[in-house]
């Protein structure tokens, strides 16, 4: 029997699955090896069905979120989240930092009607996650390559150095030092192929953070540019603003 | 089929759309007595997490709003911005912002007339069994999608939340080598994407004409993209600094999306509404592609909409063909900004329509308040009144399963992209 996938959405851009329905002939090769149950995007609905690698994009805003992951959870063998929104809550986690209830009234004229919680949490909150895979958005080579390990029965290998050393093994000129510019390339986890220094800018974190980082350097060096301590939290807030090395910090120019 | 007998359906999903949402149809005595599009993507408050932070900072953020169109997302958003900065990023950036949008459009395009939307017209559930019978077909579209990522990627460096892309211009050029390479393959691939455009009208198409207003922006001699002022097929004309006094969004109870209304009644945004104002702004050969369909352009035939799709990648593709033909590199891709407070608005044609964004900034070039209404929003109330006339045309005596596929195939028509406002379509009909 082949195995079993399924892609499940939550709250989320839809740009995580695109990493499936983007891949062109890769797709058409992936559904003849294995099975794929339920990718409503695609096509395939079967939410409740017992799948050997569950896919899961987006984050945790509503009721009914919260109990939905539990079934996936309790039906899969494998639980892989995709993409910052299912890892780190994703950018609409800003609404954790402030009275999110607030931010449902300021856009709806009748709030009452919206089912949505006052935060936005990552999946591992929720339930136990068998393997994280970062990015905003995450890649065809990085989703194929685990369905690949999975299939040989191996879990897979994902390098968690910096977006800085891939620069460096790249070739790129440094954006930080050449430029001046506030990249966050020294704290933030490799995958993306260092796509914004290679274009000459500075690295915004979506791939979230890196191993063993050293925060509180950065930070200094961006006061050291001339960035004000609100300007430096915010580089920390951004798509990946409720992974905790970067809540910290953020914390620690602004309490 | 007896009118007593009461039914409910429940469908766990709308496949093949890009959101989350449900459809609730109650059949009372033969008639429709209630319809509603439940639209209930959590929202993600984007307007509001946009306040405080840098005019640098927008694009990048906007970009989440949606995968599928991050393009449209930072082009209504950088435009916006600019005009508040009072900034003129000259003809260079100008021209290579129309290739950015070109290639979102063939990409967005060809993935949902594949994947989405062709699957219906030959009975498939999905683009795996349809590339079991239609080979070529299907590996021609998944050619085509391939492109216009290539097209983003060449200004963006990857496809989805392109990092290319800044007020002012661009934070890169792409080189000479680079773009006469992919020029040459996107001219090669023009045969493909008229043959593409040939097999959509070849579909068996439903004969389904309704009356509806199209809204699109139009230009004084381009097919629309990023510039235009905002026309209607019912004689509106308008600035996009306008549109707060004629387009007025209302909360329904039922949805997350909010429900955009021109004038009080419910308008198409969207390659059709765009074809329908903008046909004699096609070249001459695209023009003349559409009329050899047999179709009668205007068209108050939703179901051309898949042709409207397939004559703008056949567009799409000329057009960035065209304007990379002489391509040289600029002195810089940008240009430099200072902050400075004001309002300013940004309409562009996202792959699904009419994308207007409207932005305060303080003096620092902080974003004080923003309003984004994307397309899907504005569709919104055009796809219920959709439903409403075409189910009561064509009558109740159809199974459960018959009449929630044919809802289906209406809603797709309108390519809802609901993780932009607002995804799973549940169909639920009660007949009392
Ligand atoms: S992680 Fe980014 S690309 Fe993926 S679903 Fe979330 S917002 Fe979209």
């Amino acid at each position: 029997m082949k195995p079993k996938i399924a892609v499940h959405k939550f709250s989320s851009c839809d740009g995580c699955q695109l990493a499936f329905l983007n891949a062109g002939e890769q797709l058409l090769t992936l559904s003849e090896l294995v099975d794929i149950v339920h990718f409503v995007e695609a096509g395939p609905v079967a939410p409740d069905e017992q799948v050997d690698i569950a896919f899961v994009e987006g984050s945790i805003t509503t009721p009914h979120d919260v109990e939905r992951i539990q079934r996936i959870r309790s039906q899969s063998h494998y639980l892989i989240t995709i993409g910052a929104c299912a890892t780190a809550g994703g950018v609409q986690a800003l609404r954790n930092l402030v009275d999110g209830q607030q931010w449902i009234n300021a856009v709806y004229a009748s709030p009452q009607y919206i089912a949505s919680l006052a935060t936005s949490t990552p999946i591992a909150a929720h339930v136990k996650v068998d393997l994280e895979l970062w990015g905003c958005p995450v890649n065809t080579r990085q989703v194929m390559a685990a369905v690949r390990a999975l299939l040989f029965g191996v879990v897979p290998e994902i390098r968690r150095d910096s977006v800085c050393m891939e620069c460096k093994r790249e070739g790129n000129v440094c954006v930080l030092v050449a430029k001046g510019q506030p990249c966050m390339g020294p704290v933030t986890q490799t995958g993306c192929g260092a796509l914004c220094p290679h274009f000459g800018r500075d690295c915004y974190a979506c791939y979230g953070p890196a191993e063993n980082i050293n925060t509180p350097a950065l930070v200094n060096r961006f006061a050291g540019l001339g960035l004000l301590p609100e300007e430096i939290a915010r580089r920390f807030l951004t798509i990946n603003n409720a992974a905790p090395a970067f809540v910290d910090a953020a914390r620690s120019v602004q309490p | 089929m007896s009118e007593e007998r009461r039914i409910e359906i429940h469908v766990p999903a709308l496949a093949r759309v890009e959101g989350e949402g449900a459809l609730n149809l109650v059949i009372e005595d033969g008639r429709i007595a209630e319809l509603k599009l439940r639209i209930y993507e959590p929202p993600r408050l984007f307007e509001k997490l946009l306040e405080g932070r840098g005019y640098h900072e927008v694009a990048d953020l906007v970009a989440r709003i949606c995968g599928i169109c991050p393009v449209a997302y930072q082009m209504s958003a950088v435009q916006a911005l600019e005009a508040i900065l009072g900034l003129d990023p000259g003809p260079w950036v100008r021209a290579m912002r129309r290739v950015f949008y070109c290639g979102e459009w063939i990409e967005s395009h060809s993935l949902h007339i594949h994947l989405l939307a062709a699957p219906d017209f030959f009975g498939c559930d999905n683009v795996t069994e349809l590339a079991k019978r239609y080979p070529n077909e299907v590996r021609r579209g998944l050619r085509l999608q391939a492109l216009g990522n290539d097209l983003i990627r060449l200004f963006g460096a990857r496809s989805v939340h392109p990092v290319g892309a800044r007020v002012g211009g661009f934070y890169h050029a792409p080189s000479m080598n680079e773009v006469v390479t992919l020029r040459e393959k996107l001219r090669a691939a023009l045969p493909e994407a008229l043959a593409l455009l040939q097999w959509t009208a070849s579909l068996s198409l439903p004969a389904s004409e309704q009356p509806f207003t199209s809204v699109a922006l139009r230009h004084a001699d381009e097919y629309p993209l990023n510039e235009g002022r905002i026309v209607s097929s019912r004689g509106l004309d308008i600035a996009s600094e306008e549109y707060e006094q004629h387009f007025v969004e209302q909360q329904v109870p039922h949805s997350t999306a909010l429900h955009s209304l021109l004038d009080g009644a419910p308008y198409l945004v969207g390659p059709l509404a765009r074809i329908n104002l903008n046909f004699e702004r096609l070249p001459k050969e695209v023009q003349a592609a559409l009329r050899a369909t047999g179709i009668t352009w205007p068209s108050a035939n939703m179901y051309h909409s898949i042709v409207a799709r397939a004559a703008e990648i056949y567009y799409a593709l000329g057009e960035a063909v065209r304007l990379l033909e002489n391509y040289s590199l600029p002195a810089a891709p940008y240009v430099e900004a200072t902050a400075r407070a004001g309002v300013g608005v940004g309409a562009s044609e996202a792959p699904r329509g009419l994308l207007w964004h409207r932005y305060e900034l303080d003096p620092a070039g902080q974003v004080v308040s923003a309003r984004i209404v994307p397309p899907t929003s504005q569709n919104q109330a055009r796809i219920e009144a959709d439903l409403h006339a075409a189910l009561m045309s064509w009558g109740f005596a159809h199974s459960d399963e018959v009449l929630r596929a044919r809802s289906e195939q209406i809603i797709r028509n309108y390519d809802p992209c609901i993780s932009c406002a607002t995804h799973f379509l549940d169909l639920r009909v009660q007949r009392r």
